[in-house]
């Protein structure tokens, strides 16, 4: 969980994602329980209500189920989250193909930027 | 959700000089809210008016339902913009004084707070240096259980490790029945910390609204939107 914030972008959704991936990567497993609101919160120096309202949306997607009094836990079933980190990987590769084309690199070559890099 | 500070056209000057032109804001409970705006703009006259510190010329302001008075300032903790405790008092004293003063003050939380800065209680003030005493200043402050909070450039005069710890102690003393008024130019370290912002020009409010809106709506962080809009 060291991954800094984008501040132009709504920060809310970026740490949906952060769990999300955190979930669908198994470093914290279905069943567990998970961080406090206050702890996010202080580990990446925003407002708990935000940290409070992402927990909330992914309770929404049925990712997290809130016990009251003792805190946040992983749904046991964390197929959910792997769906969404596979949405987030085309998206995200979409833009990349996307400013790559901008900038006037056909597909092939895009290919052989890829490979170049992984060197 | 109630409203913790409300404000009607509230108006201010000094002498010829208009400070404040009918200002309306609503302030819910539960918020850290910045309070933004360049120099000489009227932040401190707004938190001046609400602890009660300065009268409006016209407008009316309530803080829970209740005017400017004895029992406002019982709910409102302020932190001055310069320094307000006596310098001959050691550190120890100063939080006897205001233990004495307010009935919501958390003593084992303020001493927890100076010992995990490292500051001397039994060192006098005039022997701190001007950071450490802003420190002291600031857990005071926080270490009451009030419902407004009112900070008044608190992370001005302090070094970024201290400016994050500053963040994190306004976070970790979170509560959601009290709300934060931060005013503050030093937008690009707080603004991650913030629900919502009040920009201020010239005495008029010109944008009050949540951040995560802001970010969405025009792609652009707290820090950049101030500086396109009191561009010069």
């Amino acid at each position: 969980m060291n991954r800094a914030l984008d501040k132009s972008r709504p920060i809310c959704p970026q740490i949906e994602e952060l769990i999300c991936v955190m979930i669908a990567t198994g470093e914290i497993k279905g069943g567990e329980k998970i961080f406090s609101v206050r702890e996010v919160a202080l580990k990446f120096s925003v407002n708990p209500n935000t940290v409070q309202k992402a927990f909330e949306a992914l309770e929404a997607k049925q990712l997290l189920t809130s016990h009251r009094g003792s805190g946040w836990y992983v749904n046991e079933d964390t197929s959910r989250a792997a769906e969404m980190v596979e949405e987030l990987k085309r998206v995200k590769t979409c833009e990349y193909v996307k400013s790559m084309t901008n900038l006037g690199v056909s597909e092939n070559e895009l290919i052989d930027y890829i490979k170049e890099w992984n060197k | 959700m109630s409203l913790l500070l409300k404000t009607e056209n509230l108006c201010k000057s000094f002498g010829k000089n208009l400070v404040l032109n009918n200002v309306n804001l609503n302030v819910e409970s539960g918020k850290i809210i910045g309070l933004l705006g360049p120099n000489g703009s009227g932040k401190t006259t707004i938190i001046k008016l609400v602890n009660g510190l300065l009268v409006p010329d016209g407008g009316k302001l309530f803080i829970d339902g209740k005017e400017p008075g004895t029992e406002s300032k019982k709910l409102v903790a302020y932190l001055p913009d310069n320094n307000c405790l006596s310098l001959s008092m050691t550190v120890k004293k100063t939080v006897g004084l205001f233990a004495d003063f307010f009935e919501d003050f958390r003593q084992e939380l303020a001493y927890k707070m100076l010992n995990s800065l490292n500051i001397d209680i039994n060192a006098k003030l005039k022997a701190l240096s001007k950071g450490n005493r802003e420190k002291v200043a600031l857990i005071l402050i926080m270490s009451r259980n009030a419902k407004l909070y009112l900070l008044d450039e608190p992370i001005a005069g302090v070094d970024p490790a201290t400016r994050d710890y500053i963040i994190s102690t306004i976070i970790g003393n979170y509560n959601p029945e009290a709300s934060v008024i931060i005013s503050t130019h030093l937008i690009a370290d707080i603004e991650s910390v913030l629900d919502e912002v009040i920009f201020i020009k010239q005495g008029e409010i010109v944008l009050h609204k949540a951040v995560d809106e802001i970010r969405e709506e025009n792609g652009k962080s707290v820090d950049e939107l101030f500086r396109e809009v009191f561009k010069w």
